[in-house]
């Protein structure tokens, strides 16, 4: 079916069917997503038997929108970030097809939360560096070490994990990758309570942790090059869609602006105009590069837009702390809370200047992404690596 | 704001960029720009005649039923960027965007003269004017004769025609006057390669091109597509100093290393290209939002004048002090894009100037409404 025009037909009849079978108004959320799943309508760009039947990438959004219309239930989008944009790729790319059929039908149906056990206290921006241990104990191995900076890891039923199978070999190459079950009474899950006063993140303690190997992605030794398909598509799902003029902190401030007319200052306008049009200007430079990718993968590009909504955000939720003088001076709630997701809607211009901190670090920091640019759009050399050729072991720490 | 105006360049565009580019690489070269600075101009003829007649540009925006090519914003701005690249010293912004903007209001024969390119035409403003009021009228004796004084005018010394705003009871009315006619001294100017003239006019003939009612909108839509489409050479000045200065560090060594591999120039080049990249992208929709005639060409006009000017002075500024001390010197061209960068930033409105027009058009006034 090379014709699109039938292959959206065919979509069409798929969805129609299956709503027939299971109404979404009288059907419980899970029975709904599986019957989705088993119906090929969940990614509809994965292969069949999980949970696609091998169409285009872009006639994802046809389908959520039929399914949406329908008042079909969601599949819990939010809390599952990690599980349907970093883990499922993966999982697709390297999993053998009993993993597959193992993990990815519940991660879709919303039953499984998933997290990302990657950073380390000691590695951040050199992922490659962890030391997280997985020593081969028979059919099992046994994991210790502790990992930060993990989303909705008190609320996960399994992870994403890289730990060092083999220190005798170089940092990239003595690296594995996991599925844990984050149930294992070894994993301790502490929340981390951040610059704002809630904890959205945690600390998590892995101790003698048994993951059998049947749960290993890829190769012994191959966990870089998985954990770069799982960054990859974090990527994808970061900088991707378009937004509307004047969204987001650059919404905030305008709106502030405009209710206290009392506190302008001429040097005050100007700041802000300039801030609107840098703002603009990164929003377009962002619909110039969707246009340039359309259908194909973003590239290194997708850096430069990561590191200008950073430095905006920040240079944004600074002024409008500014802006509001005695106001700026007051904060809306220091009391730790667990929140699912960053709210900067909801919250106060004191908790946007905090959090908009985290924007140059997460996700890969600013001097990573200069870097990036520099080495994969410019084509400089590469810095200096001390590491490279030294077994994980040998290296200073 | 429209998603759908292309940021990119249609095949079209791509042939018209490589046509230019390779007129430009061929008969451009910087050591040749450089004798502007010797007052002497003959790169300017070498290559307007070719840019006229071979790519037949200077009619670009003149619709065909008019004698011009017919072609829209978008692509006088692909000229325009590659013209930017170069520095070139041709009256395009002048003559085929501005003066060829102002005329179209009007019904005249020059427009079709404009069009083949066998006649230049300059606007006798300021180059540094953003508004109609920054234009100086000249005043008419009952003769009808025309009198005044207009400095630092763009494109006055390329041109074979000046167009003039002139105060009357009806209103402002545009007048032709043969650059023949007027007293044009060359000034020594930051940018040599846009060489300006203070224009002296002592009672010279001049014909009504734009009529009393349509005058003052056709100047300010003058000004206004200039700004826009000066964007375009600005983002295109960028894209010569990142480009150029990437290619240098690529080669430069000092302390035993390519000087391009030390991370804090690195990042600077980063942060640049970032920059760059917003540019083309401002710079592109202002154009494709006044080619489509979208409501939204205010704005994104007001919003490419201001991010492209800073922006084309940031790259000229960081090319010279990553070239260090090669940089500074005479022969290495970096400098004819500095002085051309500070220039444009002044030309046609300031970005704080665009920045002020912005608050408006957007509703962030400064004060109580």
């Amino acid at each position: 079916m090379t014709n699109p025009e039938a292959v959206r037909e065919d979509l069409r009849g798929r969805v129609a069917a299956l709503l027939a079978e299971h109404d979404p108004a009288a059907t419980d959320p899970v029975t709904f997503h599986r019957a989705r799943f088993d119906a090929g309508l969940a990614w509809v760009y994965y292969p069949q038997g999980v949970g696609g039947l091998g169409v285009d990438r872009e006639l994802q959004p046809f389908v959520d929108a039929l399914f949406e219309q329908a008042g079909a239930p969601g599949n819990n989008p939010e809390l599952n970030g990690i599980g349907l944009g970093m883990a499922a790729p993966t999982i697709l790319a390297y999993g053998t097809p009993e993993q597959r059929l193992r993990y990815l039908r519940p991660l879709w149906a919303g039953e499984e939360i998933w997290c990302q056990l990657f950073s380390e206290p000691g590695a951040g921006s050199d992922l490659a560096a962890v030391s997280t241990r997985a020593v081969r104990d028979g059919d099992d191995w046994i994991v210790n070490g502790q990992k930060v900076w993990t989303s909705v890891a008190h609320k996960a039923q399994r992870a994403i994990l890289v730990a060092r199978t083999d220190p005798n070999r170089s940092k990239h190459a003595g690296l594995s990758y996991f599925v844990c079950d984050m149930t294992d009474p070894g994993v301790d899950v502490r929340p981390l309570r951040q610059i704002t006063g809630e904890a959205e993140f945690n600390e998590v303690f892995l101790t003698d942790v048994r993951i059998p190997d049947a749960n290993r992605l890829g190769q012994e030794g191959e966990g870089w090059r998985v954990a770069n398909t799982t960054l990859n598509n974090e990527r994808v799902s970061i900088g991707g869609r378009p937004v509307p003029r004047e969204s987001g902190l650059l919404g905030a401030v305008t709106r502030t602006w405009r209710n206290n007319a009392d506190k302008h200052t001429p040097e005050l306008h100007d700041r802000l105009l300039r801030l609107w049009v840098d703002a603009e200007a990164a929003r377009l430079a962002g619909t110039r590069l969707r246009q340039r990718v359309a259908g194909g993968q973003p590239g290194p590009e997708t850096s430069a837009l990561k590191l200008s909504f950073a430095r905006i955000n920040q240079q944004l939720s600074g002024f409008e702390v500014e802006l509001l003088g005695e106001e700026g001076l007051r904060y809306d709630d220091w009391t730790m809370v667990r929140p699912d997701r960053v709210d900067f809607a909801g919250r106060e211009a004191g908790y946007r200047y905090l959090r908009a901190k985290g924007n140059s670090i997460e996700g890969g920091t600013s001097e990573i992404m200069r870097n990036i640019v520099a080495e994969r759009v410019l084509g400089l050399p590469s810095e200096a690596r001390g590491d490279k050729d030294i077994a994980w072991k040998d290296l200073i720490r | 704001m429209s998603e759908d105006i292309l940021l990119l360049d249609t095949d079209v565009e791509t042939a018209l960029r490589a046509a230019v580019r390779s007129l430009l690489t061929e008969r451009c070269d910087p050591a040749a720009v450089l004798t502007a600075y010797a007052g002497d101009r003959s790169l300017t003829r070498a290559l307007w005649k070719p840019i006229t007649t071979e790519l037949g540009l200077a009619g670009l925006l003149i619709p065909e039923n008019r004698g011009g090519a017919g072609g829209s914003a978008r692509e006088a701005a692909v000229v325009l960027e590659e013209l930017g690249r170069y520095a070139a010293p041709v009256p395009f912004l002048t003559s085929s965007v501005i003066a060829a903007t102002v005329l179209l209001a009007g019904d005249s024969e020059l427009i079709g003269q404009l069009a083949t390119g066998e006649c230049t035409a300059a606007l006798l403003a300021p180059f540094s004017a953003a508004t109609v009021e920054q234009i100086p009228t000249l005043t008419k004796d009952a003769d009808g004769r025309l009198s005044g004084r207009v400095t630092s005018v763009a494109g006055a010394l390329e041109s074979d025609v000046l167009l003039a705003a002139v105060q009357t009871p009806a209103g402002t009315e545009v007048h032709a006057l043969a650059t023949a006619a007027v007293t044009a001294e060359p000034v020594v100017s930051l940018d040599m390669t846009r060489p300006l003239a203070d224009i002296t006019v002592d009672s010279a003939p001049g014909r009504v091109v734009v009529e009393a009612g349509a005058g003052l909108p056709a100047l300010r839509v003058g000004l206004a597509i200039g700004a826009a489409l000066l964007a375009s050479e600005q983002a295109g000045i960028a894209a010569w100093c990142l480009d150029t200065t990437v290619a240098y560090l690529k080669v430069r060594r000092q302390f035993g290393r390519v000087v391009g591999g030390f991370q804090a120039l690195k990042h600077r080049l980063a942060d640049l290209y970032v920059e760059l990249e917003s540019a083309r992208a401002t710079a592109r929709y202002a154009a494709g939002a006044i080619a489509a005639g979208d409501p939204d060409a205010a704005v994104a006009t007001a919003v490419a004048a201001a991010y492209c000017g800073d922006i084309a002075v940031h790259a000229a500024e960081e090319a010279v002090q990553l070239h260090g001390g090669i940089g500074m010197t005479w022969e290495y061209p970096v400098h004819l894009y500095l002085k051309r960068a500070k220039a444009d930033q002044i030309g046609l409105g300031s970005p704080a100037y665009h920045r002020s027009v912005l608050a408006g058009l957007i509703d962030l006034p400064l004060g109580r409404k």
